[in-house]
């Protein structure tokens, strides 16, 4: 960790009018809990759709890509990196310290909005907002690391990440079962499942592809080796566009 | 105190070969990398920086491999060409931002120096965004020295610079050498790296084309047979006054109707062997001889036919 690179990465993300639209996310999410709670007073599946659906499934995700390839895709695409590779720092530092600052934009923004909607549409029961609020944390994280190191090693990584994100972890995932088990969304889905309990996430259609004691080691096995191997490929990195 | 070595390095990307079998060696002073554009001259900016490693051959500083190796960044400051930096912060904030993350005892200080040297103190409390071509190259150049490197490493540090900028910019670097660091930088124009450079090595196409003081460079441009075409009141009674005197090997005439069916130009072309004396000779020959001169263009002075010249040598 480096607290320059991580002052400079955070300066890069939130700078000038890219906080406002981070924020476009959350608020929108809030904005129909409160709504949803004041019109429909308390119901579970709501929140579980709600939440779950749209906070966890698909703003998590969504905040990975932005923040994840955010965080080092632009500094690489327009070669202002060199003034941190030109320094005598470990790469690895600079990745981790990146990573970690990718992912407490994903918590903060993502993971954070999922659990106070959960709290505001359905209060403490079941101990809903707290799983699905914990789940979306641990698999921010894991997006967090998996779209940096996409950034490192490739010039479209948020047209990957996206792809990812919505084509395989949803769409194909829906189809072919097998590949909802190679899925962040259903790593943290089995956190979110082990809190809430099996049977209130099956009646809540929130039960995972995975068991949690599969989930949680894939989630910090992806974590860890994609941070070690976006340093790695940091070391190598080639500054194009200058011939 | 740091020196700079190549040895036998060769770089290609999959078929082409963008440098090609080049040794060199920098010590204290300023040298100029010329040459054309795409001659390798970036290409071998980045190796001596450490963002690509050589095909073949080694690049060390003080004996130390420069890739994969990030502590030769204690004694490399880096000028990139591009010109993105990170504009949200200000001038201050990026400095100092270098200054910390190499480390630095007293970040404060060293960043104060560096804006200080590079003239930029009264522009280090506004965002990068503002800066003006100039105040960035300045900003640049700061980042470079915030940790007092013995190596400077400066890609085409000249681009884009007004002709007072360029001054200022080249005083710097001047002031550098004097301290006793080694400045390497690259450039396509050879005004701009006579100015300052005290040594020069020409790259062409990849290879290392002729080395030396720029007088010698320059003698070794300007001793090459000259092209030129003149145009006067009497042209065939100048060619036989020309034709005459020591320094030239050829003249060749061209009457106007000739011209017309033809692609050359109408009047004398001229082959000068001595291409000094020649332009003393040619207007005491008009004069002696009552021959008024129109035109006197020389016929090949882009740097391209230049630097082609060293290269067939």
């Amino acid at each position: 960790m480096n607290g320059t690179v991580a002052r400079l990465t955070v300066k890069g993300l939130l700078g000038r009018r890219r906080a406002l639209l981070l924020m476009a996310m959350p608020a929108l999410l809030i904005g129909l809990a409160m709504l949803v709670r004041a019109l429909a007073g308390q119901d579970d599946e709501v929140t579980a759709r709600i939440a779950g659906g749209l906070g966890v499934a698909l703003f998590v995700p969504l905040l990975g890509v932005i923040a994840g390839t955010g965080a080092i895709g632009p500094e690489i695409d327009d070669g202002s990196i060199v003034y941190l590779l030109s320094k005598p720092l470990s790469r690895h530092s600079i990745a981790t310290t990146k990573a970690v600052v990718a992912m407490a934009v994903i918590v903060v923004f993502a993971a954070v909005p999922a659990l106070m909607a959960g709290l505001i549409m359905s209060g403490t029961d079941n101990d809903l907002a707290v799983g699905l609020g914990v789940g979306a944390a641990c698999g921010g994280v894991a997006y967090g690391a998996l779209f940096l190191l996409l950034a490192v090693v490739t010039r479209s990584a948020v047209l990957v990440g996206l792809i990812y994100a919505l084509i395989w972890e949803t769409l194909v995932g829906s189809f072919v079962p097998g590949a909802r088990t190679l899925s962040i969304a259903q790593w943290s889905a089995s956190i979110t499942e082990s809190i809430i309990g099996k049977d209130t996430a099956k009646s809540l259609d929130l039960d995972a592809a995975v068991d949690v004691g599969v989930g949680i080691p894939l989630l910090i096995i992806v974590t860890i080796g994609a941070t070690w191997y976006a340093g790695r490929k940091l070391r190598t990195i080639r500054l194009t566009g200058e011939e | 105190m740091s020196v700079l070595k190549i040895d036998g390095v060769s770089r290609w990307f999959g078929n082409v070969v963008a440098v090609n079998a080049v040794t060199m060696e920098f010590g204290p002073g300023v040298t100029g990398l010329l040459g054309p554009n795409g001659a390798g001259k970036s290409t071998l900016l980045h190796m001596m920086g450490g963002f690509l490693p050589p095909s073949s051959g080694t690049v060390t500083l003080d004996g130390e491999p420069t890739w994969r190796n990030e502590s030769i960044y204690r004694k490399i400051g880096l000028v990139p060409e591009r010109e993105a930096m990170y504009d949200v912060v200000t001038g201050w904030e990026f400095v100092l931002a270098n200054a910390k993350l190499h480390s630095l005892p007293d970040p404060e200080a060293a960043a104060r120096r560096a804006i200080g040297i590079v003239d930029l103190t009264d522009a280090q409390g506004r965002p990068i965004a503002t800066y003006s071509k100039g105040m960035r190259q300045r900003a640049k150049l700061a980042t470079a020295l915030v940790h007092d490197p013995s190596v400077l490493l400066l890609d085409e540090p000249f681009n884009g610079l007004d002709p007072r900028q360029r001054i200022h910019f080249m005083e710097l670097l001047r002031s550098m050498a004097a301290q006793g660091k080694s400045v390497i930088f690259s450039s396509h124009i050879l005004e701009e790296v006579e100015q300052i450079a005290e040594r020069i090595e020409v790259m062409v196409s990849g290879r290392h084309a002729a080395s030396g003081s720029f007088r010698e460079i320059r003698k070794l441009m300007t001793e090459r047979p000259h092209q030129y075409t003149i145009r006067s009141a009497d042209d065939r009674a100048l060619a036989s006054a020309i034709i005459a005197e020591g320094c030239t090997s050829a003249v060749e005439l061209v009457a106007a109707n000739h011209a017309r069916a033809s692609t050359v130009e109408a009047g004398l072309h001229v082959q000068a062997t001595d291409v000094g004396s020649f332009v003393h000779v040619l207007p005491k020959l008009a004069s002696r001889h009552g021959i008024r001169l129109y035109e006197v263009t020389p016929a090949d002075e882009s740097l391209e036919s230049v630097f082609a010249y060293l290269v067939a040598r």
